[in-house]
């Protein structure tokens, strides 16, 4: 049973990334998503190290709320995907269930 | 695929409504289904006929009301939340004696078991919120 769980809040107003990387299972996907999008930005090390402990957890990042916020492709931490619209439709079909951090 | 969408927020203050609409028009446009669009909570607000954003702007209600024609889609507006919120059609106005209606005609009042209808029969639920 994988997962494909969203989350939408920024890791500097809510603590649901944090939440939500605690509870995927192994062999799940986390998309970021809206404010979400922050988590998978260089810069702020605490968030960095976190994604980065993530292992066998695939890390996705909408490609186009993370440009809509100003930042740029080389913005992005190792071992995130940046996907599209029509890539996060793939992931809810190819995982077994969507699981929404809202 | 079967897809159930729900949205919980309203359009505007959240990005909910406009990230849902996206998934659902890329999701259909790969062919897949969109078996119901569910509006619970604030969502309701995303079916109201009256809105008038600026021109620059988008304007979410008729973007839904567009993509919903074009490929039939069924839009479902949670009584309850609904008539909380003011968001009336005819056979509410009727039973509620209000004067007026201002849902758009793309959308459709009714209960919550819609939703869970959606739920059984679609592979998958995706639920935008705040």
């Amino acid at each position: 049973m994988s997962e494909l769980h969203t989350v939408n809040k920024s890791p500097f107003e809510k603590s649901s990334l944090e939440s939500c990387l605690g509870h995927a299972q192994e062999g799940s996907a986390v998309l970021l998503l809206e404010d979400g999008v922050y988590g998978a930005a260089k810069g702020a090390a605490a968030v960095e190290a976190k994604m980065k402990a993530a292992t066998g957890i695939k890390l996705y990042v909408l490609g186009p709320d993370f440009k809509a916020r100003g930042l740029s492709a080389d913005r992005l931490i190792d071992g995130v995907e940046m996907v599209d619209y029509a890539g996060f439709v793939d992931l809810a079909a190819e995982h077994d269930k969507v699981v929404a951090w809202v | 695929m079967k897809f159930a969408i729900q949205i919980n927020e309203g359009p505007y203050q959240h990005q909910a409504s406009d990230t849902a609409y996206f998934f659902t028009k890329a999701a259909l446009e790969k062919g897949h289904e969109v078996f119901r669009v569910f509006f619970y909570h604030d969502g309701v607000g995303n079916s109201t006929r009256l809105t008038t954003p600026p021109q620059d702007d988008r304007n979410i209600v008729n973007r839904w009301a567009e993509l919903a024609e074009q490929y039939k889609l069924d839009m479902v507006v949670c009584v309850a939340a609904a008539q909380r919120r003011g968001i009336v059609d005819n056979g509410e106005a009727g039973r509620n004696g209000k004067d007026a209606t201002n849902i758009h005609p793309a959308f459709r009042i009714s209960g919550l078991g819609q939703l869970v209808e959606a739920a059984i029969q679609s592979e998958r639920l995706l639920v935008f919120g705040d």
